[in-house]
């Protein structure tokens, strides 16, 4: 396939750093793109999945099994894509990958993606985003630290506040 | 009631300057309509028929005389005096400016509230039972652990971005006065024969335009599991539930197509990897949360007040009647709790003034320690009146027009906004509850009548409850013309039931004579004490149906 069908990839957004990206992304499954490196539909991935610069991207629905999850372990990213920024469960297949399957590559978010779920993102284990045009860096940098304190536990932080109050106490 | 420490404080301060940001780009026109709708919705801002609605949180209900001084001081100065106690237990402003919202999030962060996901398809502010902690029936106070939710829930990295709205609610009393069976997670705290707490959890129950009643997920949960269990359950709607029809994407359509067997079995192993995690909830932890409710300082009442206070209600009858309705007996002996009715003809169900969010606050901190609950039945409660107080209290609340004596009948309706300010309504509510109490006004009508749970709702998104009225009623649009249809047989509490549609809709000016109808079957159909309900359940639609279209 032509690489014109390649989305090139612009300003990245990587553990809160601005970075120049590297990856073309493509969303086309019948056809394999020759530049690289080059993120790809899981389908096609499985028959690069030994070669170091192809990664697959998972669509919204991808049933995370543990036999998928161990097939992903060897990617050099992981993408997951957001058809719509109010489609939710990539945060649960960030969730699962780092913390079930202890995933330590790239997991990248795809798609439509609002500056402003950032923080939420990163929460869950994303450490990767690629901006549109439109996006601002600095909007970016600054919903991604718009916290300094969670209830909750998840792959940034161990602990549950109520445990920490407790300990601190 | 739960006070702030400085993480708490932190969060909702990091909170509003994050949506003052997120709004300063959106005026700027760098955020669009459609990527700040979520942002705004899940700080409880819509967008309304004439203005914006700000839904501001009261978490279980609970409410400082401080904290609703607060929202009457905001009320006057960013809208116009007044505000909406919802049936979800939160105040919603109907005026603010949208420019406005972010030094309204402001303020209300300055008293520890604010309006963190009261709105959007994002896990809601959990409710309870407006009598925790005072319920003689009362097996658990339920709002410790409704507090340990909201933490969980608040600003979930995983659970902003649902199918659709999630809520919880939490009942730890033998009568259910939450609605559990009609919420997306229902949880009631009981104890076994060892007297060990477990939490029986209900999954998919709703009202809305496809009302179901919860199915039991787990019966028997031991509580220090309630954060994975809850974080198992969500997780699973969140990756299976419907996405393509926001009419199939609540919980309980997920519950209905898997079937609660499966459901159960995804959450159960779900759940396999989450039991005993760093959420698993400790003695220590859960005690902490305790120490947030503790006993109030109450002062002995003694033997000869509450002779006292008998004597008076036999002599003054409508006193008699104010303590029959709107007082509720409490757990400890010389103790009420007092209801104060937010029903009469003047005002919307469930609306308050600013000046009477002052007068509330007031008689909360010289009757009740200062503190408020908010029912959803919209009315306000002080919950640790002394009896020897009662009269005085009562004799204030006639004062200020909180005294309607009509808890728990006819008049007592739950009631949306309706058509008349929210912007997803088929048809105007307010003015059917007005036209509704005008009619049946008679005190001693009403009281024969009897405990009757009239809800009335302006759209299918069913806000005002209607399908657990024992009669509910459904503004419905035909053609652009406004139409009411009537239920029967709705119920919230324990035995909880939905309404059956009594048949074509009607009128507006019709429904209070339909209601009169209904009523006449009742009154003459029914048996020693039954009440409307019972009547119902015995005879069926059939007798009402008849008369009414008759």
């Amino acid at each position: 396939m032509p690489d014109s069908q390649l989305t090139k990839a612009r300003s990245l957004i990587k553990l809160g750093q601005p970075e120049q990206d590297t990856w073309s992304l493509s969303r086309v499954e019948d056809g394999m793109p020759t530049s690289r490196p080059v993120i790809v539909p899981l389908k096609l991935w499985f028959d690069h999945a030994s070669e170091a610069d192809v990664a697959p991207w998972l669509p919204s629905n991808t049933e995370l099994t543990s036999e998928l999850a161990e097939q992903l372990a060897t990617a050099p990213l992981v993408a997951i894509d957001f058809p719509a920024f109010t489609d939710g469960r990539g945060y649960t297949l960030a969730r699962l990958l780092r913390e079930r399957y202890q995933y330590r590559g790239e997991i990248r978010a795809i798609g439509d993606v609002l500056v402003d779920q950032l923080f939420y993102m990163s929460r869950c284990g994303f450490d990767a985003l690629a901006l549109r045009e439109d996006q601002h860096l600095d909007d970016a940098l600054r919903a991604l630290g718009a916290f300094s304190v969670s209830y909750q536990p998840a792959v940034d932080i161990n602990e549950p506040l109520f445990a920490r109050r407790l300990r601190e106490a | 009631m739960y006070r702030y420490d400085t993480y708490d404080q932190t969060l909702v301060d990091e909170r509003v300057t994050q949506f003052r940001d997120q709004m300063e780009r959106y005026l700027a026109g760098r955020l669009g309509e459609d990527e700040f709708r979520p942002l705004r919705l899940q700080n409880g801002l819509y967008i309304q028929k004439h203005a914006p609605m700000l839904r501001i949180a009261i978490p279980y209900g609970m409410l400082s005389s401080r904290q609703l001084r607060a929202l009457g001081a905001i009320t006057r100065r960013y809208d116009r005096g007044y505000g909406h106690f919802s049936t979800r237990q939160n105040l919603q402003l109907n005026w603010p400016k949208l420019e406005d919202v972010p030094d309204i999030l402001a303020e209300l962060a300055q008293v520890q509230m604010h309006a963190i996901q009261t709105s959007g398809n994002c896990i809601r502010n959990t409710t309870s039972d407006q009598f925790a902690g005072i319920a003689s029936d009362e097996i658990e106070d339920p709002r410790p652990w409704c507090e340990l939710i909201r933490q969980w829930s608040t600003l979930h990295p995983e659970f902003a971005y649902l199918p659709r709205k999630f809520k919880i609610a939490v009942t730890g009393a033998d009568a259910d006065r939450a609605a559990i069976q009609v919420h997306d997670i229902g949880l009631r705290l009981w104890r076994n024969e060892r007297n060990e707490l477990r939490v029986k959890v209900l999954a998919g129950g709703g009202m809305g335009r496809t009302p179901m009643i919860g199915d039991v997920v787990r019966e028997d949960l031991p509580w220090q599991h309630l954060l994975t269990y809850l974080e198992a359950c969500v997780r699973v709607y969140n990756q299976f539930g419907r996405r393509d029809n926001k009419f199939k994407a609540r919980i309980k359509i997920l519950v209905k197509a898997l079937g609660i067997e499966e459901y159960r079995r995804r959450v159960e192993e779900e759940w396999a990897h989450l039991k005993d995690g760093p959420q698993t909830l400790t003695e220590e932890a859960v005690e902490a949360a305790r120490s947030h409710f503790p006993e109030p300082d109450r002062r002995p009442v003694d033997e000869q007040a509450i002779i006292e206070h008998e004597r008076l209600r036999q002599e003054n009858r409508n006193f008699a009647r104010f303590v029959t309705n709107n007082v509720t007996d409490h757990r400890v002996p010389g103790y009420k709790a007092v209801t104060l009715s937010l029903k009469r003809r003047e005002h919307a169900p469930g609306n308050v003034t600013a000046d009477q969010m002052d007068a509330i606050a007031d008689l909360a901190d010289t009757y009740s320690f200062g503190e408020v609950r908010v029912t959803h039945e919209q009315n306000v409660v002080l919950s640790d009146v002394p009896v020897d107080q009662l009269e005085a209290l009562w004799q204030e609340l006639e004062t200020l027009g909180m005294a309607n004596p009509t808890v728990g009948t006819l008049n007592d309706i739950i009631c949306c906004p309706g058509g008349d300010y929210c912007s997803l309504a088929n048809a105007v509510a307010i003015p059917v509850a007005q036209a509704i109490q005008e009619r049946f006004e008679d005190l001693d009508f009403l009281y024969d009548l009897g405990p009757l749970d009239l809800n009335i709702s302006g759209c299918m998104n069913a806000c005002g409850h209607h399908h657990v009225g024992h009669i509910g009623i459904l503004g419905v649009d035909k053609k652009g013309e406004e139409y009411y249809q009537v239920s029967l047989g709705g119920n919230a509490t324990d035995d909880a039931s939905l309404g059956k549609i009594l048949g074509p809709s009607f009128y507006r000016e019709d429904v209070p004579e339909v209601i009169d109808k209904v009523l006449q079957v009742y009154v003459e159909q029914r048996q020693d004490e039954e009440i409307f309900l019972d009547t119902y359940r015995r005879i069926g639609i059939k007798p009402f149906k008849e008369r009414v279209y008759a």
